[in-house]
């Protein structure tokens, strides 16, 4: 029997730390916060160019993430870019002439949607399109910009 | 000339045979598998058998999966501060590290160790269970071996092994922590906010358990059927052991370059 | 035949049984009687054990009949034949004892696998079987530590704790020593005279065997070549029987492997190595 309580012991000892490096892995590793039970509402907007923004990717409220994007596709009627994200419940008075703009976290980082809320009274609501976009800056586009315009101040 | 023809004949003779032998071990295999998956639901219900292979499978192993997730993590932060540095974004080598563990390195040394270490064991005691006739007696006894001897081990490898790669990825990112925060003086907040952003639960963590998954059910068919074909002699168990390894390690990176095809890209 | 009035307890019918291109068996037909000692004889590889894996459903013949009880033990159900599993005992020539578990364990195993019975119960029956093979002192032991002897009387112990109505000995006496062999000797004549056991001993130990046999089969080459009482066995005075019996090195059996004739053996060396300092030179 002392054998049988050995066993026990370790299995139980083992069990109990793989579930501590779970939870290490859940909460200190990774982003696991719950999205998913997280009540969340759909909106989506179109960009004439995404960059490189991915699935996936934040959308941020003054910096803070209240969102993701769920899915990137190119909308047939237009040739737009449609990017749609799911934005937190918590965050569902968002004036309807809110704006959103591809950014970039610093000079090399990842890319990410920042809203820009505006004045409305009426919000956005579940399957709404935000309407004022800001694409995403190409730097080849930005230098040929700045060229024309060297060129017709000479 | 005749000897020639009769070489001909011969190697065609050997051909064929093999052939045939091949495809008889396949369908020996797949009928063995299915057996012993259709003895796993009664076999959960013995609590005291599985506890006790969960043991020899799982606990058993801690000690070199803890060991070799530590020194992992180690090296990869030691490597990854190296390179890093010259760009001036040394805080990011906790994501890279993290990354490299929960994606890949994780599931695939905790599973080649485990084959080594657990597998080969497996393949081992099941071999020598055979030699020494205890499966028959066993029979005799109006046992069935599917559900005394093989259904346990199979879950008890499932179990164990996604549980050790969980410890073995924890320990790496412990070690990377160690050494970049501890002794190359990363900034701490840094090191943990970058990872904590970059490693997503779904993609990278759960693929990651999914792979040992995968990996477990492999190792455990693996090891399984090469000690229940095992010739039962002392050579015959000392080859089926090394076929276990040899075979679930290859297994193990095939199979992780299929997933990650999959899962990443 | 004819020596039981009784239906036999096992039958083997037109048996024929191979392993690759070897034929094992060849149209074997005998039958077992209730309550009796009997010897299945013959030289080493002539698939005793084989017979025995056979009539406890281990192995399915290629084709031919085996009942037991009155049953084919190879049309029956799965589920069928671990019942009748639990009427059998069988004593393998390792003991085949679980390594993991101790003497105790191992003779106590069928009883709390297949029974709901109390552990007071079960210690109580272990003991019992433990004290009729002498080994009550040993219960505590690991198989390892035991000898040859003892591992198979602990099998033995196990063999009966299910009070099955048959056992089988796989070559009990190989490889013992001779008060280990009157042991075991001993012990099969008494368990089948107090318990009641039909027993089949499958060996090629002629003296220990035919000491307690009541009835004995030879097989040899597959085929059954003699059958009846031990009188009856040992009253044969020639051919292959006589040789077996008495342990002779030539007879019907030769001493030499089938092979060409030496003479022309020898001048193919002979011509052989003539060829090579041809060749060499």
């Amino acid at each position: 029997m002392k054998r049988q309580t050995k066993i026990e012991i370790g299995v139980g000892a083992f069990v109990l730390i793989s579930l501590l490096s779970l939870a290490v892995l859940a909460f200190q590793v990774s982003n696991f916060t719950g999205w998913k039970d997280r009540p969340t509402y759909q909106v989506s907007a179109l960009f004439d160019n995404i960059g490189g923004l991915k699935v996936r990717a934040p959308i941020k409220l003054s910096g803070v993430v209240i969102g993701r994007i769920t899915s990137i596709e190119v909308d047939p009627a237009s040739f737009k870019a449609r990017v749609s994200m799911k934005i937190d419940q918590g965050f569902n008075e968002l004036p309807m002439d809110t704006s959103a703009s591809i950014l970039t976290s610093g000079l090399l980082g990842d890319q990410y949607i920042g809203l820009e809320p505006g004045g409305d009274e009426e919000v956005l609501m579940n399957g709404d399109e935000i309407e004022m976009t800001q694409s995403a800056i190409v730097l080849e586009e930005l230098i040929g910009q700045f060229l024309v315009k060297f060129g017709e101040g000479e | 000339m005749a000897n020639a023809r009769q070489k001909i004949q011969s190697l065609c003779q050997s051909t064929g045979q093999s052939s045939i032998e091949l495809v008889a071990n396949f369908g020996r295999g797949t009928l063995f598998i299915l057996g012993v998956l259709s003895a796993t639901p009664s076999a959960l219900l013995r609590v005291d058998l599985l506890l006790k292979q969960l043991y020899v499978a799982g606990v058993q192993s801690l000690p070199i999966i803890l060991m070799a997730g530590l020194f992992v993590g180690m090296v990869l932060s030691l490597q990854g501060y190296n390179v890093l540095v010259d760009y001036n974004s040394e805080e990011a080598v906790g994501t890279m590290t993290a990354l490299s563990l929960v994606r890949e390195l994780g599931p695939v040394v905790a599973a080649l160790l485990f084959a080594g270490r657990a597998g080969s064991a497996l393949t081992a005691e099941i071999g020598l269970m055979r030699s020494t006739e205890q499966i028959s007696a066993l029979e005799m006894m109006a046992i069935d071996p599917l559900k005394y001897i093989y259904a346990p081990r199979f879950l008890a490898v499932l179990i164990s092994l996604p549980m050790l790669t969980l410890l073995f990825t924890a320990l790496g990112i412990l070690g990377g922590y160690l050494i970049s925060v501890g002794w190359l003086g990363v900034d701490e907040g840094a090191f943990w906010s970058q990872m904590h952003s970059h490693v997503d639960w779904h993609d990278d963590v759960m693929n990651g358990i999914i792979k040992s998954v995968a990996f477990a059910l492999l190792i455990a068919v693996i090891a399984l059927y090469q000690g229940f074909n095992a010739i039962p002699t002392s050579e015959g168990v000392s080859g089926a052991t090394t076929r276990t390894v040899v075979h679930a390690s290859l297994g193990v990176l095939a199979l992780d370059f299929m997933l990650t095809t999959l899962m990443f890209n | 035949m004819g020596v039981n009035t009784e239906k036999p307890l096992i039958e083997i019918k037109n048996l024929t049984f191979s392993r690759g291109n070897r034929k094992i068996f060849d149209d074997i037909t005998l039958s077992i009687p209730k309550g009796k000692i009997t010897a299945i004889m013959g030289p080493s590889g002539s698939g005793k054990t084989t017979l025995l894996k056979l009539i406890a459903g281990q192995l399915t013949p290629d084709s031919g009949e085996i009942y037991v009880l009155g049953e084919n033990v190879h049309t029956v159900s799965r589920k069928r034949i671990y019942q009748l599993r639990r009427k059998m005992g069988m004593l393998f020539q390792s003991g085949a004892l679980l390594t993991d578990l101790t003497v105790f364990d191992n003779v106590a195993f069928p009883l709390r696998e297949h029974t709901k019975l109390p552990e007071s119960v079960i210690s109580a029956l272990v003991l019992m079987k433990l004290q009729a093979v002498g080994l009550r002192g040993a219960k505590a032991l690991m198989p390892a530590e035991l000898s040859g002897g003892m591992a198979r009387r602990v099998a033995l112990a196990r063999g009966i704790a299910l009070d099955p109505e048959m056992i089988f000995y796989d070559e009990p006496f190989v490889g013992q020593d001779p008060i280990t062999m009157g042991v075991l000797v001993e012990l099969i004549q008494k368990l089948n005279d107090s318990l009641g056991l039909t027993s089949v001993v499958v060996s090629h130990d002629v003296d220990e065997v035919l000491s307690i046999a009541d009835y004995v089969c030879v097989i040899s080459e597959g085929k059954l070549i003699a059958e009846g009482t031990k009188d009856q066995i040992l009253q044969e005075s020639t051919g292959y029987v006589n040789q077996f019996v008495n342990g002779l090195a030539d007879g019907p059996v030769p001493f030499h492997f089938p092979s060409d004739s030496y003479k022309e053996d020898l001048a193919k060396l002979s011509g052989m190595t003539v060829n090579d300092s041809k060749g060499s030179v």
